[in-house]
C-alpha cells in the first residue's frame, strides 16, 4: 500500500518535471553566457535594423524609430543546445509580424545577419504568427551586450543559438543558406522538443 | 579516369602528419585582412560546448572554426589562406 502510494507521487512529480523541460535538458539559474566573437558595441546614433532581400520595398529603423514600434512583453523559456534551460524568462521586443508589416514577399526562408560575422537561418513561417521578436530589453533592464543588447533575435521555441545576438537584419530569401553554427554540423531547425541538436538528428 | 588519379588513401601520410601539427607554433595567414601570424598568437572564443572559434587579432575574421559533434569535430579552415605546420 504504502509503496504504491510514493511510486505514484513520484511518477507524477517526474511527469511535470518531463512536460517542464525538453529531453537532454538540465534548469540553469543563472544566464550562461556564449560568444563566438568578440562583443560589438554599437553606438545607438549608429545602430539600425533592417529588412532586405527578396521584398518589394527594403526597409530600415534607427534605434528610435525602431523603439517607437508597438513593442510585446514575452515571458517564456529558453533552451541552449548546450543543454542549459532557463524557466520563465521575460522579454520585451518587437515581433517580426510588426517589421515584416507591409512587405510583399515570396521568400520562404531569412537569414538573420548581425554586428560581427555571426548568421542563422530561419523558416519565414517560423519567425511570422506570434513566434519571434527582436528584443531589447531583458527581466525589465535593457539587454546587456554579453546577451547580445542592445537587440536580439528572440525565437524561444527553437534552441537558442537561432536567437542572434547582435541581430541588425532579416534578409528575405528564396532558399535556405545555413548559417555559422548550422553549416558547421548544427541542425538546421533546432526544435528542442525533438532534440534537433546535430545534423542528422 | 585519368591514370595518375590515385585515391584518398594515397594522402593519408602527408594528411596525417599535417594534422597533427604543433598548433601554437604553426603559422596563417588570414584570409580576410592577409595578416601572418602564428597560432598561439591569435585570438580564440570558446562556445561552451558548442566549439571553438580562433580569430585572426587583427581583423576578426574567423580563421579556424571548430564545432563539437556527439564525439566528433566539425573543422571550417576557409578563413585561413593558408597554414604552415612542421
Amino acid at each position: 500500500m504504502g509503496e504504491g502510494f510514493f511510486s505514484r507521487g513520484f511518477r507524477g512529480r517526474r511527469r511535470n518535471q518531463d512536460t517542464a523541460l525538453p529531453p537532454g535538458q538540465y534548469l540553469e539559474d543563472g544566464f550562461p553566457v556564449l560568444s563566438a566573437g568578440p562583443t560589438p558595441r554599437t553606438p545607438l546614433e549608429e545602430w539600425d535594423f533592417s529588412v532586405v532581400g527578396e521584398v518589394d520595398e527594403p526597409k530600415r529603423w534607427t534605434w528610435e524609430e525602431f523603439r517607437a514600434l508597438p513593442s510585446e512583453e514575452i515571458t517564456t523559456d529558453i533552451h541552449c543546445v548546450t543543454k542549459w534551460s532557463k524557466l520563465n524568462t521575460r522579454w520585451e521586443g518587437v515581433s517580426v509580424d510588426t517589421l515584416l508589416e507591409g512587405v510583399d514577399t515570396s521568400a520562404e526562408y531569412i537569414t538573420a545577419y548581425c554586428d560581427g560575422d555571426y548568421t542563422t537561418n530561419l523558416p519565414l513561417e517560423e519567425v511570422t504568427g506570434g513566434k519571434a521578436w527582436v528584443a531589447y530589453a531583458y527581466e525589465g533592464e535593457p539587454l546587456e551586450p554579453e546577451h547580445g543588447g542592445p537587440a536580439r533575435l528572440f525565437v524561444p521555441h527553437l534552441y537558442f543559438w537561432k536567437s542572434a545576438k547582435w541581430v541588425r537584419g532579416l534578409q528575405l530569401i528564396a532558399h535556405d543558406i545555413p548559417g555559422f553554427w548550422e553549416g558547421l554540423g548544427y541542425h538546421n531547425f533546432g526544435d528542442p522538443w525533438r532534440e534537433q541538436r546535430y545534423w542528422g538528428d | 579516369m585519368d591514370e595518375l588519379r590515385l585515391d584518398g588513401n594515397a594522402a593519408a601520410g602527408t594528411l596525417g602528419e599535417v594534422f597533427s601539427f604543433e598548433v601554437t607554433t604553426a603559422e596563417y595567414a588570414c584570409g580576410g585582412c592577409g595578416k601572418a601570424g602564428t597560432l598561439g598568437g591569435a585570438a580564440v572564443y570558446e562556445v561552451r560546448d558548442l566549439g571553438i572559434i580562433v580569430r585572426c587579432p587583427g581583423c576578426d575574421n574567423a580563421l579556424i572554426r571548430v564545432a563539437h559533434n556527439r564525439g566528433r569535430y566539425l573543422v571550417d579552415l576557409r578563413g585561413t589562406k593558408y597554414l604552415a605546420t612542421g
